[in-house]
């Protein structure tokens, strides 16, 4: 380190530990030009407190735009031609008639018979052509108008066949995705054999000495199947491209990530390129990008000369928006009698679609200690749609195997599930997560497995999550005071329902003495300073501290002015419930908005970026994000009555105890637990997208017969989040909402396994699966 | 509309009576969203299985994606743009934003037409009764315990 960035530095003390733990300090070097430490939770006025949504009333009473709600005046609407077939060439396309027909301004051939790579079809509702027009039912039309001849391929549609020498090839390396450096969502330079990539490998130690050593040793086979996203609001896109810039007002987790993405896509300067979102109707990870629907829509409106609209039935949604790839894993676990872990191995396959990203994650190579690893991990393509993440990707579909297996190793040995973790598992944070969670659900409750001897039975089960605390760098938010006293925050950061909108708020009027409502929120616009994604638990660790450090920074510029009219030092001076005071003598005051009557400019402004987290980061992802040195903790309880008549699972209770650093605002993040854990539940019980063998099709590409967790379903579910400070940054809180999803479905089925005694191994855990586990009816593949 | 024969609907709207001029085959949704600009009622799934798009006809919770527009009549249909009094939010309106009975909101209209219906025919409720009122609504973001507490909240707000 230079002797000149030393010099910029400063140190201070901040509070550390889990609160209901007791708290200690540690110290940190921070940037000089960064706020001072910010005390816990109990000393604070605003951050720690559950402030409504400023933007609640807009959303109760219809008035929010959603991308969906947005007309601009000449808009155009579009439709896409989907792919009926599964595997096929576009030999020829006739789209003259469509283009002729009346109302029809801009027709895109988007499967071109004159590229190779393009007119190959990979799945059944793949786009073949899109249309603008004057009305939906016009270009509805139009689509029926185009001529398309399809050269059909042998196809595949599920994993098992797929991964065998004879099956019908989904790719060739022409056309086979090619995965990325950070490895996410599949790491580079993998070999492709037959439908078969990878495979990624990840090595420690020496499994064979490992399991030598074992005195127990657990083995066992684990299949997830696909889920698909089903925001209820659906994908959509209003694309103005005009001479001057293109404006795309689109449901996107991330604005500034999507207006890079059509910069470079169309060869636009970035300043020629805006992107907006108001209100978002859910994205789970499935509207992290432009897409190719957001693709079509800006090609459309450059032909056509006129705003477009774009968005996606339902039944689009279901079969090409993404989707949680299905995976299966082999787990073997090797331990010494006392619960010690010798060795971990993991083999496993999944399938994106035609895409990558199908690992089960991390888990079994980083949640517990042991010396000796080995993991590899393959994709399988299969004619379906692309996968994309979806909450807590790879790590849910993982835990789902790992978590079962350690209760089957605990069984095995002769431990309590929650005292073999508390010897393998090295976090602090989940060592007290599992105390607070056990003493809630009621642990010593729990019976051996099978205990009920009527046909009801219950039973009690644990399970863990792991995920990184995520950082975007690449990410900035400005503080504005104007000279009437009001205050804006700016940033592209969107808010898609997480509640960023409530901290930005909190964060800001902590630091200016103010109400949450006295501060107007402006996010969701590529005008304002970047403010990072919406996706990877991310957006609270990014954008809190800019949003602090902007702030405190203006505060200082008021500071000035009201030091020379108390005839105060401006260090003296602190903001307090709508006043500008002097620490030692509080008769001296000035109003904040007098205060800023005095600026010199009709207003004064701040902007800051995310600094590197105090103490360091454990490693940077790219030029843009990095992994904080925490993980971010998280242990559920199920309580489960398995009605072994009917197969019926009705899961009773969840306890989720999490950790998310600084919980700015507590209700949200019980609205966001209560989400994760809702959306683990689903995927536990309900949900599966079920593929026609014959034809490839999605056969409940819907609402009604794609299952999915309603309140009928919904269990009591009590959450507890802990107060964890580490002094990691100006705000020191981090992201919640992917945690919260993945240890549920394995709580549940290792709750599953303690009432009735049979171990559920696929997902989901429908009736069928468990009347067949329970040997009452034949196998069901 | 793109050559297919309008038909002039008279439709009773949150109080006034509004004229459009719409194929015989678009839904009340449609209409509402399309011809109307209330955009409010939204659009989910468009046959009926997650009731996003719930709006009254006369006290009646329905999904709007599910009726023909001219099917309506004279009956008067109610939307989320109609249940505050003026500046005066619902109860139920109030109690989702006090409960945070909301995330993304898209699925929110729809939920506070069945519940403030349920608070209408049934102005003391059980946690049951408001688990049947929402039991045909989807949504995703999982805010179906804190639906239940606002409801029920409201109930009391309003002296039930």
């Amino acid at each position: 380190m230079s002797v000149a960035k030393q010099a910029n530095l400063r140190t201070a003390v901040f509070p550390s530990g889990i609160a209901s733990v007791g708290l200690g300090t540690v110290e940190r070097q921070i940037p000089a030009d960064e706020p001072p430490p910010l005390p816990p939770n109990n000393e604070l006025r605003v951050i720690g407190k559950s402030f409504p949504r400023p933007n609640g009333p807009a959303k109760v009473t219809g008035a929010v735009r959603f991308t969906v709600d947005i007309s601009l005046p000449g808009m155009l609407h579009a439709r896409v031609l989907r792919s009926p077939l599964p595997h096929a060439v576009v030999r020829s396309i006739d789209v003259s008639a469509a283009a002729r027909r009346p109302g029809v301004r801009a027709v895109l051939t988007i499967a071109d018979p004159a590229n190779p790579k393009s007119a190959k079809l990979g799945y059944v509702g793949a786009p073949v052509a899109a249309v603008a027009a004057v009305s939906l039912p016009a270009a509805e039309a139009a689509l029926h108008l185009i001529r398309v001849n399809y050269e059909t391929l042998p196809f595949v549609a599920d994993m098992a066949t797929a991964r065998a020498p004879a099956s019908p090839s989904v790719h060739d390396h022409e056309t086979a995705p090619s995965g990325h450096p950070s490895g996410f969502p599949a790491a580079a330079n993998l070999p492709l054999n037959g439908n078969v990539r990878g495979p990624s490998l990840v090595r420690r130690g020496d499994v064979i000495k490992g399991f030598a050593e074992a005195d127990a040793v657990v083995e066992a086979e684990y299949s997830t199947s696909v889920q698909t996203h089903c925001c209820i609001e659906p994908h959509a896109i209003v694309a103005d491209w005009r001479a001057d810039g293109l404006t795309v007002y689109m449901s996107t987790q991330f604005t500034a990530g999507v207006r890079d993405e059509i910069a470079e896509t169309f060869g636009l300067p970035l300043n020629r390129v805006r992107v907006i979102v108001d209100a978002m109707g859910g994205g789970f990870g499935s509207k992290s990008s432009l897409g190719n629907y957001g693709y079509f829509a800006i090609t459309l409106s450059r032909q056509a000369k006129a705003p477009v609209r774009l968005f996606l039935e339902r039944e689009e949604e279901q079969m090409d928006a993404g989707n949680r790839p299905g995976t299966w894993q082999r787990l073997r676990i090797g331990a010494k009698r006392d619960g010690t872990l010798t060795a971990i191995s993991l083999v496993s396959y999944g399938t994106a679609g035609i895409g990558l990203g199908a690992g089960v994650g991390s888990n079994a190579e980083a949640l517990y200690s042991c010396p000796n690893f080995d993991g590899a991990q393959h994709d399988v393509f299969i004619n379906a749609g692309p996968g994309c993440a979806m909450r807590g990707p790879g790590n849910t579909p993982g835990a789902y195997g790992l978590e079962q297996t350690i209760d089957e190793l605990a069984e095995k040995l002769g431990i309590d599930p929650l005292a073999l973790r508390d010897r393998i598992d090295p976090s602090p944070i989940r060592r007290e997560e599992r105390r607070i969670g056990a003493a809630r659900i009621g642990w010593s409750r729990r019976r051996r497995p099978g205990a009920d001897s009527g046909p009801a039975k219950r039973g009690l089960g644990v399970a863990q999550s792991l995920w990184g605390a995520n950082v975007q760098t690449n990410a900035a938010c400005e503080v504005r005071v104007l000279r009437d006293g009001t205050v804006e925050v700016l940033s592209s950061v969107q808010d898609i329902g997480t509640g960023i909108t409530t901290v930005l708020a909190q964060t800001v009027a902590e630091v200016l003495g103010l109400r949450p409502d006295q501060i107007t929120v402006r996010i969701g616009d590529t005008e304002f300073p970047p403010g990072g994604p919406s996706y990877g638990s991310r957006t609270t660790a990014s954008v809190t501290p800019p949003a602090r450090t902007a702030a405190w920074r203006v505060l200082q510029h008021l500071f000035a002015e009201a030091a020379l009219l108390l005839n105060a030092a401006p260090e003296d001076l602190i903001a307090h419930e709508g006043k500008i005071l002097v620490r030692q003598d509080f008769d001296r005051a000035l109003s904040f908005k007098d205060t800023a009557a005095h600026l010199r400019t009709d207003r004064v402004a701040a902007v800051a970026s995310r600094s590197d987290d105090y103490g360091g980061f454990q490693r940077r992802a790219g030029q843009d994000a990095a992994l904080a040195q925490r993980d971010l903790g998280g242990v559920q309880f199920a309580e489960v009555a398995v009605d072994t008549e009917t197969g019926i699972i009705r899961v009773e209770r969840v306890v989720a105890v999490q950790d998310c650093g600084r919980p700015i605002n507590p209700r949200q993040i019980e609205s966001q637990v209560q989400g994760g854990v809702l959306m683990g539940v689903s995927y536990a019980l309900f949900e599966e997208r079920i593929l026609d063998q014959a034809t490839g099709r999605m056969v409940n590409p819907d609402l009604e017969q794609y299952k999915l967790v309603g309140v009928r379903e919904t269990p009591q579910i009590d959450v507890v989040v802990l107060e964890n400070y580490q002094g990691q940054s100006a705000t020191d809180a981090y992201g919640i909402a992917e945690p919260a999803n993945i240890a549920t479905a394995p709580a549940i089925a290792n709750a599953v396994y303690n009432a009735i005694g049979v171990r559920l191994r696929s997902l989901p855990m429908n009736p069928a699966a468990v009347l067949a586990a329970l040997g009452k009816v034949a196998y069901r593949s | 509309m793109d050559g297919a024969q309008l038909v002039a609907v008279r439709l009773n709207i949150n109080g006034a009576v509004r004229t459009a001029h719409v194929a015989a085959s678009m839904t009340l949704a449609e209409v509402l969203r399309g011809r109307l600009g209330l955009t409010g009622t939204k659009i989910a799934c468009n046959r009926g299985a997650c009731s996003a798009c719930t709006v009254w006809l006369d006290s009646m919770p329905i999904c709007a994606c599910m009726m023909l527009a001219v099917d309506v009549g004279t009956r008067s249909v109610t939307t989320i743009e109609g249940l505050a009094q003026g500046e005066t939010l619902h109860p139920v309106q109030q109690a989702f934003i006090d409960h945070d009975a909301l995330q993304c909101g898209f699925c929110t209209p729809g939920m506070i037409m069945s519940c403030a219906a349920l608070l209408k025919r049934n102005p003391e409720p059980n946690a049951e009764d408001v688990r049947a009122a929402i039991s045909g609504h989807y949504c995703r973001c999982g805010t179906y315990p804190h639906v239940i507490a606002a409801t029920l909240a409201a109930a009391k707000a309003q002296g039930g």
